[in-house]
């Protein structure tokens, strides 16, 4: 790692007034993992299909190993596309699908089965060369589309929302194999998709896109923990996210309540978002806690419970491992370590916006 | 018995569609002239048909005019649907209708209007105007079988050609047209059969001289009826039914392949 591969460099799209893309600069480095996140209509696919090639920026340059390549041709480029609804060929066999670019790169024939066999086998799918596509599973569909690129050896392989299509288990599954994928092939994955848990799990670095700007970059635990908007935070799992006043360093006032915290620098009595994760907050007895509050709601969640906590005004998320029944009084406690502050978005294009689940 | 009703009724729509068409080819075979009378098997009149120069140049017209005007109509109307299936949906829609009119359209209205265009132009009539003539009415029946071949295809496959490598050119004939390709075949088998089948258009754009075989029937039913014409047309009938046969039966064999595919493993 360490090189940069690709970079993007004041890229603008818009289709009719639509804008989709506004001046995005960003840089992937070789050999990453890196993830473009974000609700629908956020830009991250059209920001892959102009790594692709198969849209044209209408501003800006797209640098691939030191050469512009904004206008070159999808077919000349070094890059191989895993596309969501996996495109396969469904008058070809699984072999002559992987075979197809190999072919059209007129290799040998010892070559190309040679790869046929390697690309299958790194699939596990080693027995479906002579199977037509229909007859597979949406998973095997998928791992033959990852087949059919990777064989063409390309630096970069995008991936657009690769796993949108598959269910839960076996969505899982795939996580872990492109993630063995990654490691045996080293080469660099661009992926895109709107799974918040898919892009934790898999990434070496996140984006988060919304209205076709870059939200945050970061590693995941970075951006799981440190969110830089309220929007982030609220895209990245649940989160409280409470509007307060920074009195000073290292204090913060919300729901007329000050707390101690850990930030610094953003001024006195500057107005800030302040982000709490619902598995931060402590629930103890009703004259130990910060503040007071009732148990509204209850849903059990497997691993925790997920209760609600009506405390000065504001509906609490708090997932804890011990039950509250509805009606309980508790106390509320954060840890100063676990209180983020956030600036206020400065314009509205970077506000939080609604996020369905 | 409900059974037998059921059969009952099936087997009297069967004699309603085919008694017709039994009659004439019974009658293709009868070794009199007479229509009441039946005097023993022949092929006399098969043979007589093959004899007629007149008869044979005008089967020749009949099957080059299906053939070209088939093949240049698929041509046109597959790039015309390839065109369509990327534009908005609004003017799609719009010129989808506009190809549909004509297949609607009465056929008479169709021959009469390509005529009084050909005159307009003052295009000699011949055989060139009948071709003309049959690519146009032909058109509409690829673009309908074509669209919704094109319709259901995912369109990353094309990217997904590009992709791997393929210039537009190939990757169009080497993953786009295979599959659009039993669309195609079906709405040129389409042509060829209506091509053949035509008798109003081609009566009306025909210049002196030039016959297909519908209207060289239809210029010798005047004259009295000449029994060869019922050898000739049990011979289009045939034709007619071995197409249809062929069209309905193209899709299967796709699902086949498919199914060869499977068993392969």
């Amino acid at each position: 790692m360490g090189n940069k591969l690709i970079t993007l460099e004041n890229i603008s799209k818009s289709y009719g007034s639509n804008t989709v893309l506004d001046e995005l600069n960003l840089y992937i480095n070789e050999n990453e993992f890196l993830t473009l996140l974000g609700p629908s209509g956020c830009g991250k696919t059209t920001t892959l299909r102009i790594i692709g090639g198969f849209e044209t920026p209408d501003t800006g340059k797209v640098i691939f190993d030191g050469k512009d390549i904004t206008s070159l041709a999808p077919n000349k480029r070094q890059v191989n596309t895993v596309f969501q609804k996996y495109a396969l060929f469904t008058h070809m066999t699984i072999a002559e699908n992987i075979a197809f670019g190999l072919k059209i790169k007129k290799k040998s024939k010892a070559y190309i089965d040679d790869k046929i066999k390697y690309a299958l086998k790194l699939v596990n799918l080693e027995d479906f060369a002579n199977r037509m596509p229909d007859s597979l599973s949406g998973g095997q569909q998928q791992r033959i589309a990852i087949a059919r690129a990777i064989v063409n050896e390309p630096k970069v392989l995008l991936l657009d929302e690769p796993l949108g299509a598959l269910d839960l288990k076996l969505r899982q599954d795939m996580q872990y194999e492109l993630i063995r994928l990654k490691n045996e092939l080293g080469i660099t994955f661009i992926y895109v998709t709107h799974d918040q848990e898919e892009a934790l799990t898999m990434s070496d670095t996140i984006v988060v896109m919304n209205q076709g700007y870059i939200q945050q970059i970061g590693t995941p635990e970075n951006i799981y923990n440190e969110p830089e908007n309220a929007f982030v935070a609220d895209f990245i799992g649940d989160s409280n996210i409470i509007s307060g006043t920074m009195i000073h360093d290292e204090l913060v006032e919300i729901l007329n309540v000050k707390w101690a915290c850990v930030d610094k620098g953003f001024g006195i009595n500057k107005p800030v978002d302040v982000v709490i994760r619902p598995e931060d907050v402590e629930l103890v007895k009703e004259d130990e806690g910060t503040i007071k509050g009732i148990v509204t709601n209850i849903i059990f969640k497997g691993v925790h419970y997920e209760m609600e906590v009506m405390a000065n005004g504001f509906e609490w998320l708090v997932h804890s491992t011990s039950l509250f029944p509805v009606g309980t009084k508790v106390g509320i406690r954060v840890d100063p370590f676990n209180i983020q502050i956030m600036n206020k978005p400065e314009s509205e294009d970077e506000e939080a916006i609604g996020v369905e689940e | 018995m409900m059974k037998f009703i059921k059969k009952f009724y099936l087997v009297i729509i069967f004699i309603f569609l085919y008694a017709p068409m039994v009659t004439l080819i019974v009658f293709s075979f009868n070794n009199t002239k007479s229509r009441a009378k039946w005097g023993g098997f022949t092929f006399k009149w098969y043979a007589g048909l093959f004899n007629d120069s007149s008869i044979i140049q005008a089967l020749i017209n009949t099957l080059t005019i299906a053939l070209l005007s088939s093949l240049i109509a698929t041509l046109i109307g597959t790039i015309a649907a390839l065109a369509m299936n990327n534009m908005k949906k609004l003017s799609k829609n719009i010129l989808m209708g506009v190809t549909n009119i004509p297949m609607l359209n009465a056929e008479i209205v169709t021959g009469i209007s390509l005529m009084l265009l050909f005159i307009f132009f003052k295009y000699r009539f011949g055989y060139v105007t009948i071709l003309l003539a049959h690519i146009t009415f032909n058109i509409p029946y690829v673009i309908l079988s074509v669209a919704p071949r094109l319709k259901t295809l995912n369109p990353n496959i094309y990217e997904a050609a590009l992709d791997l490598g393929a210039n537009p050119l190939k990757a169009f004939f080497k993953v786009v047209f295979p599959d659009i390709m039993p669309g195609i075949l079906s709405g040129f088998l389409m042509c060829f059969t209506m091509s053949i089948d035509d008798f109003i258009i081609t009566h009306f754009t025909k210049g002196a001289g030039v016959d297909t075989l519908s209207t060289k029937i239809y210029a010798q039913v005047k004259k009295g009826i000449d029994p060869k014409m019922y050898a000739l047309s049990t011979l289009i009938f045939v034709t007619v039914l071995v197409l249809l046969i062929l069209v309905n039966y193209t899709p299967n064999k796709e699902k086949q392949r498919r199914l060869k595919g499977e068993k392969a493993k």
